[in-house]
C-alpha cells in the first residue's frame, strides 16, 4: 500500500490542491468551507499517520524521494522522523482550529485568503519534512511569500510596511542560508569507493552531515545558518520585526505565524545547524544560548509594560521561544527532549491565546489593556477559557506546559545555573504580566467599550473547548508526546559524537 | 552558423518586405517564421554537429553545445518577444519592417558574439549588435529624449569600440604566440607581459561597457529610459545576455589561464555593479527607470559567471539569460499597457486585472529570485559557481545581501498592484488588452515556473 500513496506526500499535496481549488472562480464562494474539509481530512491523515511508525514495516509510507535535479544531486526528499510527526500533527491540529475560530467572521476576498492560508500550510509541512538541503530551501521560502502577502493584505493600517520588515529581514537571513548550503553542498561527496569512483556532491540531509568541514568552517557557516534561524524565531536582538508584524496581522495570520512558522528556526537548528556544525568554536554555542536567555528576561519586561494585548502576547511568545533556543543550544538531553516537547504545546497555547485576544478586539473594537475592563460579567464562559489558557502560558502544573518548561529549565541548570536562574526570572515575570492582563481586561469596573459585549459563539466555543482539552490531557499525561520525539533526541546526540 | 546566416538573410528579407507588401501585419508573422526557423536550425546543428551551410571558415567561429544552446534560448525569447510586442512595435513609427530587419541584424550579430574564435570576429559581432541599436533607440524620431538618448548611446557605443580596437590591437601585437585564434592564444601561467595587461584591460573596459557593469554603466538608464520601450524590452534582455555570453567567451579562452591575475579587477567590478545598481534602484520613481537600474543590479549577478568562469557558471549563465529575459520582457509587456509608468501609476492593478497582476507578481518574484521561479535558480547555479570557485566570498556574501534589496524596489511595484487601491473605481489603471496578450503574459509566466522547478529542461542539453 506504502507504494501508491505515503504521508509526506498527502501533507504536502492536499494542501496545495486545497489551495488551487480555492482560486477557481465556480468555488469562490466556498473558501471557507473548502479550506475547512480539507484542514480537517489533513488532521485525519495526521492522526493516522501517528499510527505508521518507523520500523522498518511502514517506511515506504513515510519516506519520498525522486531525482529532481540528476547534474547536481539535489533530490525532492522528504519523510517523517519523530520531531517532523510531533510538528505536522500539531500543524494539522493548529489550521481547523484557525479556520473553525473565525468561522463566522467575514472576510474580503475570502477565497484567496483561505487559498493562500491553505498553500502556506503546504510550505509549513514541506519544512518539517524536508530531509534535502535544496527542498529544506524551497519549502522554507514557500512557506512565507503566501504568509507575506496574507499579512499584508488582511493586516492592519500598519500592515504593509512592517510585513515587508518581517519578508527583508527572513528573505535577507535563508538567502545567507543558501550560501552556507552551497558551501556545505561543494564539501559533500568526493569519497572514493573501492572500484575508484568519487562520490558525487549531494544535497541530502545524511550528505550535509557527513561533510568534510575544518572547525574555522563550521564555525562561519555556523553563524550564517545561525542568523537565518534566529530572525526567523526570532532571538534577541534579531526579534524587531515581531510584535509589529503580529499586532498587524489579521488574527489567523498571525497564529500561523507564531504557532508554527517559529517553530520553523527552532527545526532548522536542531535538524541542520546542529548537527552538521557540532565541532564549531563551543564559543558561539554558549553565546547563542546567553542570546536566547537575554531575550527571555529583556522580552520579559516589555511584556509586563504593554498596554496593547497582542504586543505582550508578542512579547511572552519571544521569552517562551528563548526558552525553548537557550535549551537547544545548551545541549542537554533533558533540554532538548524538553523543547521537542514544549514545541507543540507552545503552539497550542499561543493560538488559544490569539482566540481570546481576537474575540476581544472584535466584540469591543480595542486592543488596549488600560480600557477594557470587567468581561468576566459580561462573557463568562470567554473568561474561563482564557483563565484556563493563561495558566497554560504560564506554566502551571497540570497545564501541557509544565512539564515541558521543567525540562527546558532542568537542562539549562545542567549547563550553567546562573543561566537557568536568569532564565527562571522569565517563568515567574510571565505571571506577573499574564495575570496582570487577566486582572485588568476580566475583572474590575464595566467600562464604556465592554458594557455591550456579549458571550461567545457556539463555534468559538467548539473551538476554545478543544484546545483546553489538550492542554490538560497533555499535562497530565505528556508521556505519548515524549515518546513520539525521543528517538529524534537520541539521534541527535549520536550524530554529534 | 544555421543562425548566423539564416537571421541575416531574414533581416535583408524584411527589409524588402516593407517596400514591395503594404500589409504591415505581414512582417510580423514573417519575423516569427524567422525566429522560429532559426530556432529549429540551430536545435538541428546542436543535435547532428552541421550546419546546413558548409562554407570554410578557417576556424574563425566555433560551434559547441554550449554555444549552440545559448542561440537557441536567444531564438526561443525572440519568439516570446515578437508574439507580445508586435502591436507595440507598429506604435512606435510608420517602418515596422526596417524595425524588424534591424532585429534580425542583431540577431545575426548576437550569433556570430557567441561563436567567436577571433578577436576580429567578436569585434565584427559587437558591431553589428551595437549599430542597428543606435538606429532602434532612436526610432522614436519624434520624441526628443528618444533622439537624445540615441545620441548619447552612439557617442559613448562610438568611443568604447575604439577601446576594444586598441585592445585587440595589444593582444595581438604583443601575444609572444602571435595566434589569430583565441583558443590557441594560450598566454601561459607567469606574470602577464605589459602590452597583453594593457590589452586586456582596454578589453575589459569596453566589454563592462557593453553590459552596462559599474563604472561604465552610465549610459544605461538614459538610453533605456528613451528609447521605445518595446526596445528597452528588447536591449536590455537578450542583446545583454549576448553581451555577457562574448564576454564569458572571451574571458575565458583567451585569459583563462591567467584568471588569478585579473580576477580581482572582475570582483571589483561586481561589487560596484551590484551596489549601483541595486542602491539607486531603490530611490526610483519610475518603474520603467526601477528597471532600467535593476538591469543594471542584475548585470551585476551575471557578473558572478565571469568572475567564477567554471562548469556551473556557463549553466548559470544559461539560466540567467533564459530567466531574466523571460521576466523582463513580462514585465515590459505589462508596463507597455499602463497608463501611468511611475510605482503609484500599478494602484490597484490586482483589482481591474487579477491576471495581469498575477503574471506581474510572478515576473517580478523571479526577478527577486524568490524559489518555484526560474530567477531562483538562476541566481542559484551562479552562486554555486562563485562559491566553488572559493576565491572572494565576501562576494558571494555582498550579493545575497544585495538581491535582498532588490526585493525592496521589486516588492513596491508589487505592494501597489495588490494592497494599494486606484485614487478613483472608474479610472483607468491599464490600458485594453485583448485575450491574446493576456494569454501570451500567461504563458510566459508558466514558463518562468517550469523552469524554475526544473532548470534541466534547459542546461540538461549541455550534457547530451
Amino acid at each position: 500500500m506504502g507504494t501508491y500513496f505515503s504521508f509526506p506526500d498527502l501533507f504536502i499535496w492536499l494542501p496545495i490542491l486545497a489551495g488551487l481549488l480555492c482560486f477557481i472562480p465556480a468555488l469562490r464562494n466556498h473558501g471557507k468551507n473548502l479550506s475547512l474539509l480539507f484542514s480537517l481530512i489533513i488532521l485525519g491523515v495526521s492522526i493516522a499517520s501517528l499510527f505508521f511508525t518507523n520500523d522498518g514495516k511502514y517506511l515506504s509510507f513515510n519516506h519520498v524521494s525522486y531525482i529532481w535535479l540528476k547534474y547536481l544531486g539535489a533530490n525532492y526528499y522528504i519523510g517523517l522522523d519523530g520531531v517532523g510527526r510531533s510538528l505536522t500533527l500539531l500543524t494539522a491540529i493548529v489550521f481547523p482550529l484557525i479556520i473553525g475560530s473565525g468561522y463566522k467572521k467575514e472576510v474580503s476576498s475570502s477565497h484567496s485568503f483561505y487559498g493562500l492560508l491553505m498553500l502556506s500550510q503546504a510550505g509549513l509541512m514541506g519544512v518539517f519534512m524536508a530531509m534535502d538541503a535544496l527542498s529544506f530551501y524551497f519549502f522554507w521560502e514557500l512557506a512565507l511569500v503566501p504568509v507575506y502577502f496574507l499579512a499584508s493584505k488582511w493586516g492592519g493600517e500598519k500592515a504593509i510596511a512592517s510585513t515587508f520588515k518581517f519578508f527583508v529581514y527572513t528573505f535577507a537571513g535563508s538567502l545567507l542560508m543558501l550560501v552556507g548550503i552551497i558551501y556545505v553542498y561543494l564539501h559533500t561527496g568526493g569519497r572514493t569507493f573501492e572500484d575508484g569512483t568519487i562520490a558525487p556532491h549531494s544535497f541530502s540531509l545524511s550528505a550535509f552531515y557527513q561533510a568534510s568541514l575544518s572547525v574555522v568552517e563550521q564555525t562561519w557557516l555556523f553563524i550564517v545558518f545561525f542568523l537565518a534561524f534566529a530572525i526567523k524565531m526570532p532571538i534577541f536582538p534579531f526579534h524587531t520585526w515581531q510584535p509589529d508584524a503580529y499586532d498587524q496581522s489579521a488574527t489567523p495570520v498571525t497564529m500561523v505565524m507564531s504557532a508554527i512558522m517559529v517553530k520553523m528556526g527552532l527545526l532548522g537548528v536542531f535538524r541542520w545547524l546542529i548537527p552538521m556544525f557540532g565541532q564549531a568554536d563551543h564559543l558561539l554555542y554558549h553565546i547563542a544560548t546567553v542570546l536566547s536567555v537575554i531575550g527571555i528576561v529583556y522580552a520579559s519586561f516589555l511584556a509586563m509594560v504593554q498596554d496593547n494585548v497582542k504586543k505582550l502576547v508578542a512579547y511572552s511568545s519571544i521569552a517562551h521561544i528563548g526558552l525553548m533556543s537557550a535549551a537547544l543550544f545548551s545541549m542537554k538531553k533533558m533540554g532538548v527532549q524538553g523543547v521537542f516537547l514544549q514545541m507543540f504545546n507552545h503552539g497550542i497555547n499561543i493560538v488559544g491565546m490569539w482566540i481570546v485576544l481576537d474575540i476581544i478586539e472584535r466584540k469591543t473594537g480595542i486592543k488596549k489593556i488600560s480600557e477594557l475592563g470587567g468581561l468576566a460579567i459580561k462573557a463568562p464562559a470567554l473568561t474561563i477559557f482564557l483563565v484556563i489558557i493563561s495558566f497554560a502560558n504560564i506554566a502551571l502544573p497540570l497545564t501541557n506546559a509544565f512539564p515541558g518548561e521543567f525540562m527546558l529549565l532542568n537542562g539549562l541548570y545542567q549547563y550553567k545555573p546562573w543561566l537557568a536562574v536568569l532564565a527562571g526570572l522569565g517563568v515567574i515575570f510571565s505571571a506577573v504580566y499574564t495575570l496582570n492582563m487577566i486582572q485588568k481586561v476580566f475583572y474590575g469596573t464595566v467600562k464604556e467599550s465592554t458594557s455591550e459585549v456579549s458571550d461567545i459563539e457556539i463555534n468559538e466555543k467548539i473551538v476554545l473547548s478543544v484546545i483546553v482539552l489538550i492542554i490538560f490531557v497533555a499535562g497530565v499525561y505528556p508521556q505519548p508526546l515524549i515518546d513520539l520525539t525521543k528517538a529524534s533526541a537520541d539521534q541527535l546526540f549520536t550524530i554529534i559524537k | 552558423m544555421n543562425a548566423i546566416i539564416i537571421s541575416a538573410i531574414w533581416g535583408v528579407l524584411l527589409m524588402f518586405s516593407g517596400v514591395f507588401l503594404k500589409n504591415k501585419s505581414v512582417s510580423k508573422y514573417l519575423a516569427l517564421f524567422g525566429s522560429v526557423l532559426a530556432l529549429v536550425s540551430t536545435c538541428i546543428e546542436m543535435k547532428t554537429g552541421h550546419s546546413f551551410f558548409n562554407f570554410p571558415m578557417y576556424e574563425m567561429i566555433k560551434t559547441d553545445a554550449f554555444n549552440l544552446l545559448f542561440i537557441s534560448i536567444i531564438h526561443g525569447i525572440m519568439i516570446v518577444y515578437f508574439l507580445l510586442n508586435a502591436q507595440e512595435i507598429t506604435k512606435v513609427g510608420s517602418h515596422v519592417a526596417e524595425y524588424y530587419a534591424l532585429i534580425f541584424f542583431i540577431l545575426s550579430g548576437i550569433a556570430i558574439a557567441a561563436t567567436f574564435n577571433t578577436l576580429l570576429m567578436l569585434f565584427i559581432g559587437i558591431e553589428i549588435i551595437s549599430i542597428p541599436l543606435y538606429i532602434l533607440t532612436g526610432s522614436d524620431k519624434r520624441n526628443l529624449k528618444s533622439n537624445e538618448a540615441a545620441l548619447k548611446y552612439f557617442l559613448m557605443g562610438a568611443f568604447s569600440t575604439g577601446i576594444m580596437l586598441m585592445g585587440i590591437a595589444f593582444i595581438y601585437g604583443g601575444n609572444p604566440n602571435a595566434s589569430f585564434y583565441i583558443d590557441k592564444i594560450d598566454m601561459g601561467h607567469g606574470q602577464m607581459p605589459v602590452f597583453i595587461a594593457m590589452g586586456l584591460v582596454f578589453m575589459l573596459v569596453s566589454m563592462s561597457f557593453k553590459v552596462s557593469a559599474a563604472p561604465f554603466h552610465f549610459w544605461t538608464p538614459d538610453v533605456y529610459d528613451g528609447a521605445p520601450t518595446v526596445f528597452t524590452s528588447f536591449m536590455s534582455t537578450v542583446v545583454k545576455a549576448a553581451g555577457f555570453f562574448a564576454f564569458l567567451r572571451l574571458f575565458e579562452k583567451a585569459f583563462g589561464s591567467m584568471q588569478d591575475q585579473w580576477q580581482n579587477m572582475i570582483a571589483w567590478i561586481t561589487f560596484a555593479t551590484l551596489l549601483i545598481g541595486n542602491i539607486t534602484a531603490v530611490f526610483q520613481q519610475s518603474v520603467k527607470r526601477m528597471l532600467a537600474y535593476s538591469s543594471i543590479a542584475q548585470a551585476g549577478f551575471m557578473m558572478l559567471a565571469v568572475f567564477a568562469m567554471n562548469g556551473k557558471a556557463k549553466e548559470g549563465i544559461l539560466l540567467y539569460s533564459a530567466a531574466y529575459s523571460l521576466a523582463t520582457i513580462g514585465i515590459f509587456g505589462v508596463l507597455t499597457k499602463m497608463e501611468d509608468y511611475t510605482i503609484s501609476g500599478f494602484n490597484g492593478l490586482s483589482k481591474s486585472n487579477p491576471v495581469v497582476a498575477l503574471t506581474a507578481t510572478i515576473f517580478l518574484l523571479s526577478l527577486t529570485g524568490v524559489p518555484l521561479t526560474a530567477g531562483f535558480q538562476s541566481k542559484f547555479f551562479l552562486l554555486i559557481s562563485a562559491v566553488e570557485n572559493g576565491n572572494h566570498i565576501w562576494l558571494v556574501v555582498a550579493a545575497v545581501l544585495f538581491a535582498a534589496i532588490s526585493a525592496y524596489y521589486y516588492f513596491r511595484v508589487i505592494q501597489a498592484m495588490y494592497f494599494k487601491t486606484a485614487e478613483s473605481d472608474d479610472q483607468m489603471v491599464m490600458q485594453p488588452i485583448t485575450t491574446q496578450y493576456t494569454f501570451i503574459l500567461v504563458l510566459i509566466a508558466i514558463l518562468i515556473l517550469i523552469i524554475g522547478i526544473y532548470p534541466e529542461l534547459i542546461i540538461g542539453w549541455m550534457y547530451r
